[in-house]
Parts: C-alpha cells; structure tokens; sequence
C-alpha cells in the first residue's frame, strides 16, 4: 500500500478556506518557520480513496469475532456514534459559561449517578482519558488520603501477579514501591502471600475482580477486610467490570475507588486505540481528593486531564447505560458471562483449559501440552485463526499461565458464532497436528505475513 | 427495554441448560451471598433507540450553540472539513482494538505511521509518539521523561495555560518531584528570573509557544540558557501556529508537546482531545505510549509495527516509561488526515487567516474608547483587552450569539480562528461599543 506521501502531487489540493476578507498581517521574519513543513498534497478522491484502502486493512468489531480476552470488544451501537455527533454537544466550548452548558454538565451529572450506582460508590470523576489514566487518579486519592493524614510511612502498593501491567506502572507513576504477591494455584489471590505482604507501610491494594484468568475471588470479602485492618485502601480495576454489572458491586465488595472503562464494558468504540474514558468513582470519604479543572472551579486541586475530560465518550456511555436500563443492565453482564462458558465448554476437548471451572466473561486457554505435541505455539494457532476470519485472543497474558490464549467472546455473540468459533479453533488444532509448518508461517490469507519485529525494534523506522 | 444481544431467551436458556445449569443466577456462585445483589439496581427503566435518542437530543438541546466563538484558552474552533469528519466513523477503524495483531491492522498502523510524520515535520523533530491523552497530559509526561536522581525539579512558565501546569503539578506530585513556576513579565516568561531559578537540580523548563495569552515568547532569548544549565527544554506549541512560527526543531528544544484538537477536532466541551509528543533520537526510548515503526514481512512487503515495546507498561510493568495504553489514536488518524486535508499550503493559510483576524479585531477593538490590548508583544490569534463593564459586554455578545473572550486575571483573553468573518468581528466591535458608550 502506497503512503500517504506517495500519493502526493504537487498542487493538488481541497478549497476549504474562503479568501481573507481582513487586511493580511505578516509576522516578523524572526518568528517564521525556515523550512515549511513536508504535508502531502492531495485532491478529495485521492484523500478518500487512500484512507478507504487503510479501513480496508483494519478489523473491526463489525468485521466479525473479537475474542481479544480482557478488552470487551462487544458491539459499538450505531446511536450512540449518533448522539455523540449531535452539534449541540459537540460544538461546545469547555469554557463556555455554565448558562450555556446546562446540557454537557445535565449529561455529566446523569452519567455519573448511572456509574455510581452500578459501581456501588459516592462519587466520580470523568477527567481520566483511559483506563490506565482511572488507575493513575484512583491510586492518586489513596496518596493524598494517607497525605492529609500525614501517614507518610505508606509507601508500598500490593499488585497481583496476575495484574494487568498497567497496575504495576501506575503505582510506579505514583511513587509507590510495587509489592508483586503470587496468584494461588486456583489463579485467585493467595491469602497468605496478601498477609505476610501487609503491614504499617501498605497504602493500598490494587485489584480486578473478576481476576484475569476469568475468576470470581471468592475470597474478595476477606481481602478488602485484611486491607482495611492493615491501614490500606483497597483499588478496584474496572477492566473486567462486564462480568458483574448489577450482579455485584465493587463498592460492596469492600473498594474504596474504582476506574470503569467507558470504552469497553459501556460500548464505546476502541478508535483503533483510544479515545476512551476511564471514569473514577470512590466512597465519599475519598471525594474531597477527587480531580476538578482548574478554570471550571476553583483552582488548587489535583488535575489529571484539562477540561472535563473526553465528554462525547461520555455521552456514547450516558446513551448506552440509558438504552439498557435496569434489567438490560444485568442481563449484557449475565450474558457475557454465559457466553463464556458456552464457548469454553466447545473449546474444552480441543485446549486445555487454565483452569476448568465456571469462569465469568472470559476464560484463559492453556496450550503447553498442545505445543509439546506439535511445537505449534499459542502465538501460531492466534496467527492461524486469521486465515479463519476471526480476530485472535489476547496472547501470553496474563504472565502466570504458560502459552496463554484469552478469550472474552462478550454478550454481543450468537449461540451460532459461538458453535462457529469452536468449529473453527478445532480445524485450527488439526491442521497444527496435520501440517505444523503451515501455523508457523501463517496467517497465508491477511494482508500481510508476519511482520518481522525485531528488526523493527532494532533499527526503528519511525517516520516516513 | 433496549439491548443488543443477538439472541433470544430461550436461546440463551438452552445455552444454560447444555452447562447443565437452570438458571443465570447459578453463574455468580462464586460471589459471596451477602453482596450478590437480589433485586434490580436503582437505574431507569430502559428505552428504545426512538426514545434514548429523544432523551440525549433534549440534553444537547439544552446547551447554547453560538454563531460565533471567540474564545480559545486551549480549545479551539476551527472549520473540520466534511471529509476529516467523516472518515474516523467508517466503522472498522472506529471498532477496531489497538493493533495488536498487525497483520489484521495494518490501516490503524500506517495511519498512525503517517500521523507521527506529520508531527515530526510540524515540529521539526525526529520521532513522534502515536499520542497521548491531551496537550497537558503530554506536557506531564515530558517533564516525567527529563527527570533522573540528581536532575528532580520542572520549571515551568507562568505563561503556560493554567490547566496544562495544574496537570503537570499532579503528574510530579505523583511522582514526588517538585514543580517550579517561572514568574511572568508582560505576559510573556520572565527570562531574567528564570535564569535565577535554573540550577544543577533542573530537570527541565516548559513554556508554550504562543503562550496562554496569545503572546509568542522570546524563546530564543532563554533556551540557550536553560541548556547551558544542562536542563531540558520543553515547548508546548499550538499546531495551527507551526503553520507559520519557527518550529521546536528550529529553535532547539529537546521535547514537542502541544494540544492536537485544533487538527480536526471539535470543540466538544472538552474532548476527546490529542496530545502530541516529538523529541529527538537521542531521548525515543524515553518517550511514553504507543510507537509505529516500519518493517517487513518475509514477502519483503513493507509492514507497519507497534514498536520498542520494551519502554511499556505491558512488558516492563513497574519499570514502565509511562503506564499509559489506550491512547488516543483515532484522533491521531483525524489529525493527520486534517493535516493532508489542508495540505502544506493549506495549513499556512489557516494560520494566516486566523494571525489576520485576531490582528483586526484587537486593532478595532483598541480604537474603543476604554478598550486597550493588555499586552504589546507580538501575537498570533489570541490576545488580552483590558475593559470596563467586562461581565456586561460578555452578556451583550451572548445576547447576539456570540462568546466572547474568556475572563482572565488581568482582561478578557479573545481568540479569532479563520471561522469568523469580517462581518461577525464587526458586529463584535460594534456591540463592545455600545456597552461602553
């Protein structure tokens, strides 16, 4: 495919600006660019032609099948893409006077109260811009908690092994000593490792719930107790929070804050990687230390983001909690997680399951023993899967399992594509058995083969 | 009620009944009988897609819409052209996951691959990340990337939009590191002070290039200072302005950071939004986020990568650049295509157009009697006029449509971009006059 820039020719262009109609000022030569810079030069059809052919070679969750395990790729409704397009949203200037922004605010204030309910805390926040940045505010309000408190001893955060590594690099990021315990051989958090990795120094703990191996903690109730007694505040990570909504509350489970990805388990689009939104809620004792914009209140707070974060992901959210209600709330969740198990159990007699008991909203496949037999890798059989049409599962995550395959097939799926999928993983483990060589070069059928990362990584092209 | 599931309840009751269970409940035993919920949340009752479109229609409806904005502070309005809105809603890069799987994504890579491009050429440096989450986020992350042991303490102007330096505190509170503001003089950065505060514990020195209030600042003046302190210098730029002002490269600062969302993105009440990053060779493996690098596959065929993964959260956990995943690429798509839109000429005209309008507006504005510009320096589409009867002007603009400069300390910060006509900035004229007559 031809870059952008290979397109260009001189000359070609779009007539966007209307001539000036104000007397034409120049600034000095001091403050003026030497070189001008290299910007492709393209008529309307080139530009539309060129970027069709990028879409072409995108996969989207309305390409088909998107098992990506801990993302939540389910379907993005077209009305909330609507509705976030609506002028009167977004032709609104931040900094527009509170008479002219009754709306954005009526929209703030309405979305924050769905969340707080569902997540079973006090009050929130929707500066956070992603889900990594939520973890950054949330673990922010146990700092400034043990702050205020003068409670400076507090200098560690305990993280799972099984965590996200977003977890790890947000307590770093927030000055805190990062305390690794190890995951039990139920995947769960091993309640010996928590205890002896407790004491007077513990800010606080950082924890998904359902875990990332697909797991209920059964035991969640006695780690937020053993945190609390410790002096510790407990964080949730909202990234597997499609298990559990309206069936059980991080808040009620004994979190004190909590980040919710808008852009995953509320329907709003991935973008190929962002804009999302990672709304922090907490208990209201943390509420004094949640974000507020400098210029819309009163300046001196902390503030992780300006304005009031990205609002139209807010509104796509606000429109799809709104559509769902009380009881299409509980049943999106009962759902994902039915569909997990109906899949897991199609897959059960072709991969190994990490552990094969009821999971929730995404279940994590173990191929060690498959790769014995074949040397066919879980990174082959996820390449191999492309050629099936299906987008693969999230690969070698989490750490603790060994040739890992994660799925998260999400409520958005039929019973069909589910039996489909399972059709598919099965001819993709025989032609492994079959011809072994054929998975280690695939996929055949994409765009392009494997693309050869080290060298990229070695001698970095990063720019035209 | 409203959902989105493609299937029916007793499809999904079969599907229960195959795991040998009766019902959905059984798929929480794991969870603790005192905190499974039994009954409903307290949320509304669920709507259709007539009836949920109603209900956010009136939402927006309740917002004002001005004919005419002239305040920027940070957001900007510029004219999107038709195709630059339309693109990023194809639904496959609008769904898509971050590209992961780069044989399934190679339309997500290569546009960011052109993306970073752009920006390195804007700003005349060498590597560009695929984006941060805004402009201030991306100036947190620059001073988080100048810091070491014995070089812990950010400078930053006071010239420097509020809530960029509010960000930046946070971030280093995170951090436990200290932020120092350089004092302002005639609303532009106090070179004489900052030379004071610079020091063998400076990390860096950020300033924003025009400033918070229009001004361009005498960069030249202090850069060469702040390096001869063996600090790093840091320039916040507005990407509309690089369309004609010396670029960050020119002028020797080690990091680029700026606000994408005059590139192609609405107003919004604040975002999404983009931040850029650029920086040289030497610092690409500090640099936070997503990276694309080009490469190949066996075939030869070019190939577009996520790249020198080692700086990231998901490999390096706690010795991570930045925990930062998600990012904000599909604006970093509409920005690059905003950019190919306008095209080299284009660019340099938008930033003419809006130099010129600011430049009449705050020349007939300063013809007022009463009215004077609260800053001599040069400036580029932005700038502070210190009136009588501010609040009463403000409300007679808002009366005819139009929002008019933002209330600072010290005047009324105005913005004028290329959207607003000679007949608008008139109009504007005439009504401050007939508040202060």
């Amino acid at each position: 495919m031809k870059l952008i820039f290979e397109r260009s020719k001189p000359g070609h262009a779009l007539t966007i600006l209307p001539p000036l109609d104000v007397e034409r000022t120049a600034l000095p030569a001091a403050l003026l660019r030497e070189s001008a810079p290299m910007l492709p030069e393209l008529s309307e059809t080139e530009l539309s032609r060129h970027y069709t052919e990028l879409n072409k070679q995108v996969y989207g969750v309305n390409d088909g099948f998107y098992p990506l395990g801990s993302c939540t790729m389910k379907y993005n409704p077209r009305v909330d893409e609507e509705m976030a397009a609506l002028p009167g949203f977004t032709g609104i200037h931040p900094l527009a006077p509170k008479t002219a922004t009754e709306g954005c605010r009526k929209v703030l204030e309405l979305a924050a109260s769905l969340l707080e309910e569902i997540s079973g805390m006090d009050a929130m926040t929707f500066e956070p811009a992603a889900g990594a940045h939520g973890e950054f505010t949330g673990v922010l309000l146990i700092k400034q908690y043990h702050d205020a408190r003068g409670d400076s001893a507090r200098r560690k955060i305990i993280v799972p092994d099984s965590a996200h590594g977003t977890n790890p690099a947000t307590a770093a990021m927030c000055g805190y000593e990062v305390i690794n315990i190890a995951s039990g051989e139920d995947g769960c958090v091993d309640l010996e490792s928590l205890k002896a990795a407790l004491g007077p120094d513990t800010a606080g703990l950082m924890l998904t719930n359902p875990n990332t191996v697909g797991l209920f903690d059964p035991n969640i109730l006695e780690i937020t107790r053993l945190v609390h007694e410790a002096g510790g505040l407990c964080y949730y990570d909202g990234a597997n929070l499609n298990a559990i909504m309206g069936h059980v509350r991080p808040g009620d489970m004994g979190f004190d804050c909590v980040h919710m990805n808008l852009h995953k388990t509320f329907a709003t689009p991935h973008g190929g990687g962002g804009p999302g939104a990672g709304a922090v809620g907490c208990k209201v004792f943390l509420a004094p230390y949640l974000p507020k914009s400098a210029m819309l209140d009163e300046p001196g707070h902390c503030q992780v983001r300006s304005f009031a974060g990205n609002f139209l992901v807010v509104v796509r959210a606000l429109t799809y909690i709104l559509t769902l209600g009380r009881e299409g709330i509980p049943q999106a969740s009962e759902t994902a997680v039915l569909n997990a198990n109906y899949l897991m159990k199609g897959l059960r007699e072709i991969f190994t399951p990490a552990f094969d008991r009821l999971c929730m909203h995404e279940f994590v496949l173990d191929l060690s023993d498959y790769k014995k037999e074949t040397g066919v890798s879980a990174l082959d059989v996820a390449k191999g899967l492309i050629d099936f049409g299906i987008h693969p599962p999230t690969m070698y995550f989490p750490l603790i399992v060994h040739e890992a395959l994660m799925l998260e097939p999400t409520e958005t799926e039929s019973r069909e594509t589910l039996d489909e999928v399972a059709e598919i993983f099965r001819k993709v483990a025989e032609l492994g058995r079959e011809d072994p060589e054929y998975l280690h070069t695939a996929p055949h059928k994409a765009p392009i083969g494997r693309p050869d990362e080290v060298a990229a990584a070695r001698s970095p092209i990063l720019r035209a | 009620m409203g959902h989105f599931l493609p299937s029916s309840p007793e499809e999904r009751q079969k599907m229960l009944e195959a795991l040998g269970l009766s019902s959905a409940r059984e798929l929480y035993r794991d969870v603790p009988d005192s905190v499974l919920l039994n009954g409903l949340l307290n949320l509304p009752e669920g709507l259709s897609e007539l009836a949920v479109a109603e209900k956010m229609r009136g939402l927006a409806a309740e917002n004002k819409q001005y004919k005419r904005i002239l305040r920027g502070a940070g957001a900007y309005d510029h004219y999107i052209p038709s195709i630059v809105r339309y693109i990023p809603s194809k639904e496959e890069f609008l769904t898509a996951y971050t590209p992961y799987q780069a044989e399934i994504s190679q339309g997500v890579l290569q546009s960011i691959f052109e993306y970073q491009t752009m920006i390195c050429e804007l700003t005349g440096m060498e590597v560009s990340n695929a984006s941060v989450y805004d402009g201030a986020t991306a100036a947190a992350e620059a001073a988080g990337m100048c810091k070491n042991r014995k070089r812990s303490v950010t400078l930053v102007s006071e010239t420097v939009n509020p809530e960029v330096i509010n960000v930046m505190r946070t971030y280093l509170y995170g951090a436990g590191t200290e932020l120092k503001v350089v004092p302002a003089k005639d609303g532009r950065t106090d070179a004489e002070a900052l030379k004071e505060m610079l020091s063998a514990e400076t990390a860096s020195f950020c300033f924003q290039q025009p400033n918070f209030f229009g001004q361009f600042e005498d960069a030249e003046k202090f850069i060469a200072a702040v390096k001869e302190a063996g600090a790093m210098v840091i320039m916040h730029c507005n990407p509309i302005a690089l369309g004609l002002m010396k670029s960050p490269g020119e002028l020797g600062a080690d990091i680029a950071v700026g606000e994408g969302q005059p590139l192609g993105m609405p107003l919004a009440y604040g975002g999404p939004y983009l931040g850029f990053m650029a920086t040289t060779k030497k610092y690409m493996r500090s640099l936070p986020g997503r990276i694309v690098g080009q490469t190949a596959d066996a075939d030869g065929n070019r190939a577009f990568v996520l790249s020198l993964q080692a700086r990231e959260q998901h490999i390096r956990r706690e010795k991570a650049s930045s925990n930062i995943c998600s990012n904000e690429a599909l604006c970093a798509m509409t920005a690059g295509l905003y950019l190919a839109a306008m095209g080299p000429a284009g660019l340099k005209e938008v930033a003419s157009q809006c130099l010129s309008k600011a430049h009449y507006l705050a020349a007939e504005l300063a013809k007022v009697p009463g009215v004077s510009l609260a800053y001599s320096g040069e400036f580029f589409h932005e700038f502070v006029t210190v009136m009588p009867k501010a609040q009463e002007v403000l409300a007679a603009l808002d009366g005819a449509g139009i929002l008019g400069g933002l209330p600072v300390e010290g005047g009324l910060l105005w913005c004028v971009t290329e959207k607003a006509s000679k007949a608008d900035l008139d109009e504007t004229v005439r009504i401050v006059k007939e508040v202060l007559a």
